[in-house]
């Protein structure tokens, strides 16, 4: 049944008015994600055609929720807003149902701004951020599914491998890989390459182990900080189920921030090195190459007897 | 973004942490002029620039590379001595562990009154990105490179995490005070500053404050004696002050010209340009043309949704790169659009002419448009499916690898 997202999943878009939150709003519809409104305050009232439906617009979260009845939102909302409005979505689902998952596609949210954030968000157990500054999460279904963020759609179909990346491209690039080996995905999610964000490593895998659909995880990760070496070494203990990891940045120079705000080595910690070091000491199918992540998953399912 | 020992010193200044007098100088003439009117018989004559082990590092003529003067941070007894230090400093390159070998030409420098040192501490804020939250760390091992203390003596370094909604609470500033060592009158101008520090870290968008050494003076006062203060770059849409703290000439300027074009660029010693969307991608191409035998130029990362003018921008700081012997484009679309690059890339090749050899790999969003784009035009390029095929043909094609 896949994990967090079902391919159901009622959405609201916070921001929808944008030319962000309208365009992938339209490719979400598209996909057959049921979009059942959006929040852009001041615009209450106002409808919005996304692709073949129109939907509300809320002046907030709160109004939003209790009239949609909706179980995930999404942000397509500008840096200085953002962090504002994942607190107030966590607000709104923990008031109003007492559980919800909020998806952050914005990039450049000020760090500590991020840090009350989620601070905020943890202290309502019910609500998952995922994000920020990430791809989303997406379940394939038979003929649509359910795609929150700004992932190509018509590259995934529904399957067994888990998908969890810190970056965007590269888990297109996973999942394109699965498909060369004629593999479907039961759920993909960028958790995002920020240094402060919501949902990590662990809670993907965790929840992968948990599904049964489920049957193995392919794990990109990439320089910085030390979530792929705690991920590893939590899934050496808990994992059942064959994962495959990739990292990205082996060829970054030290003290250099590459692109995503978390992808600096920083006092020599946080090397591709160290964290391909941890995945392989926790028995981890390791590919050096992205290209060759299809052929390792392909190992992986034979030896765990699933091919 | 960085800034400047003697910029960060006056950020404190106006938070209320203590620092010494001193005066930010650029020549001979006003380094004298401020050691006059300091008044302190002991000044220290310190080098401003973007990196660390000033102290321990070396200066060196730019001309013919000889060595001028060993350590950038000198302590100065007379007026003489100022003289001597600013002339051994100014316009010369500093080489610190920091810096790498090619150094970094000295324009700025600090000339500090001095003061009479009970004790060095170390102190400083960062982001746990793992506690998600703000850690404070200090040491009774002032003056000595923390990762070395960190590594060594463990127990030496004590922590506190800030919950971003209570604050930094008293009895958090009371026990790192007292795990210091520190009581009585010290105890109380530690706890003070500590607060202020922290107050001006989140003010100011910090993304590290570091003190290296804090020192308890023999009239028990604490005084930052260092400040080294970097911000987060996220924030800047509401620091407008911060246009002003930029030095630019402590950063490569491609890499300022890329980042007001919106683009991510970070300068490297191959001769492969790479032009990718997506950090991860972008990184993870990098590693696999060095599996195959090359050397990337640089990273570049284009973001999502660029338009053709971006594209086009990026494109010619590629080219601009006279190391560069050939091109990888490497776009896997989800916002951005495939040919959106296509039309781009044969603009500029109109515009611009290309001398290398260039591989494409088109997929994603609007792939199959790209790509007919590319094979419509008489642009001479190779064309590719997948990372590793671009990565195998590049390297192939400038005559390098294994």
């Amino acid at each position: 049944m896949a994990i967090w997202i079902a391919e159901d999943s009622k959405l609201l878009i916070q921001g929808i008015t944008g030319s962000q939150g309208r365009f992938h709003g339209e490719k979400m519809v598209e996909y057959g994600t049921d979009v059942v409104g959006g929040v852009t305050p001041g615009k209450g009232g106002q409808s919005i055609e996304l692709a073949d439906r129109e939907v509300p617009v809320f002046n907030s979260m709160l109004e939003a929720i209790n009239a949609t009845g909706a179980d995930a939102s999404v942000i397509y909302v500008p840096p200085p807003f953002a962090a504002e409005a994942i607190m107030e979505a966590a607000d709104a689902f923990d008031r109003v149902k007492g559980e919800g998952v909020i998806v952050c596609i914005t990039e450049g949210i000020p760090t500590l701004d991020m840090v009350r954030a989620v601070s905020y968000v943890n202290d309502r157990p019910g609500i998952r951020l995922i994000g920020p500054n990430c791809p989303g999460i997406i379940t394939p279904g038979d003929g649509g599914g359910c795609k929150i963020g700004i992932m190509p759609g018509h590259i995934h179909a529904k399957g067994r491998i888990g998908v969890v990346s810190k970056s965007g491209t590269l888990t297109y690039e996973a999942v394109a890989q699965t498909m060369s080996i004629g593999e479907g995905q039961s759920t993909c999610i960028g958790i995002g390459g920020d240094p402060v964000n919501g949902t990590g490593f662990i809670d993907c895998l965790s929840a992968f182990e948990a599904d049964e659909q489920t049957v193995a995880v392919v794990m990109i990760g990439e320089i910085g900080g030390t979530a792929e070496e705690d991920a590893a070494a939590w899934a050496a203990e808990n994992m059942s189920k064959p994962i495959v990891g990739f990292v990205a940045g082996s060829t970054a120079p030290p003290g250099k921030r590459m692109g995503h705000a978390g992808a600096i080595i920083s006092g020599g910690k946080g090397t591709a090195a160290e964290k391909f070091a941890a995945f392989e000491a926790a028995g981890i199918h390791i590919a050096r190459d992205p290209s060759e992540i299809g052929a390792v998953l392909k190992v992986a399912l034979e030896q765990a007897g699933l091919l | 973004m960085n800034i400047h020992e003697y910029q960060g010193k006056q950020l404190f200044r106006e938070a209320g942490v203590k620092v010494l007098d001193g005066v930010h100088c650029q020549s001979v003439e006003e380094a004298l002029a401020a050691y006059d009117s300091l008044g302190s018989k002991v000044v220290a004559v310190k080098s401003q620039i973007h990196a660390g082990g000033r102290g321990k590092g070396n200066l060196y003529c730019p001309n013919d590379g000889t060595l001028l003067m060993e350590g950038g941070v000198k302590i100065a007894f007379s007026r003489e001595d100022v003289e001597e230090f600013a002339t051994g400093i100014l316009g010369h390159i500093l080489v610190t562990k920091q810096t790498g070998p090619a150094g970094k030409l000295v324009s700025n420098l600090y000339v500090e009154s001095g003061c009479a040192i009970a004790h060095e501490y170390y102190l400083a804020l960062l982001v746990d990105r793992e506690e998600k939250s703000v850690l404070i760390m200090a040491s009774t091992e002032g003056g000595m490179d923390i990762e070395e203390v960190a590594e060594n003596t463990p127990e030496a370094i004590h922590k506190v995490w800030v919950d971003p909604a209570a604050g930094l609470l008293g009895f958090q500033k009371r026990n790192l005070g007292m795990a210091l060592g520190l009581s009585g009158a010290a105890l109380k101008d530690f706890f003070r500053m500590v607060g202020s520090l922290y107050d001006l870290f989140v003010a100011n968008d910090c993304a590290m404050v570091e003190i290296n050494p804090l020192v308890r003076t023999e009239d028990d006062e604490i005084v930052a004696l260092d400040a080294k203060v970097s911000f987060d770059e996220n924030a800047e849409f509401r620091h407008k002050n911060w246009g002003d703290l930029r030095d630019l000439s402590e950063e490569e300027p491609t890499e300022t010209r890329a980042n007001e074009a919106g683009l991510s660029y970070v300068k490297l010693d191959g001769d492969i340009g790479c032009l990718v969307n997506g950090a991860g991608l972008a990184m993870a191409t990098m590693d696999v043309i060095k599996l195959y035998g090359g050397e990337p130029a640089n990273f570049l990362d284009i973001g999502g949704g660029a338009d053709e003018a971006k594209v086009q921008e990026a494109f010619e700081i590629i080219l601009e790169d006279p190391n560069v012997k050939g091109i990888l484009v490497n776009i896997f679309g989800g916002i951005q659009r495939c040919d959106i690059v296509a039309n781009a890339v044969l603009a500029v090749s109109e515009n611009m002419g290309l001398e290398v050899p260039l591989v494409i790999r088109l997929s994603g969003t609007n792939f199959e448009e790209g790509r007919a784009i590319i094979d419509a035009s008489d642009l001479e390029c190779t064309s590719v499916e997948t990372l590793a095929e671009g990565a195998e043909a590049i390297v192939g094609l400038i005559g390098g690898g294994q």
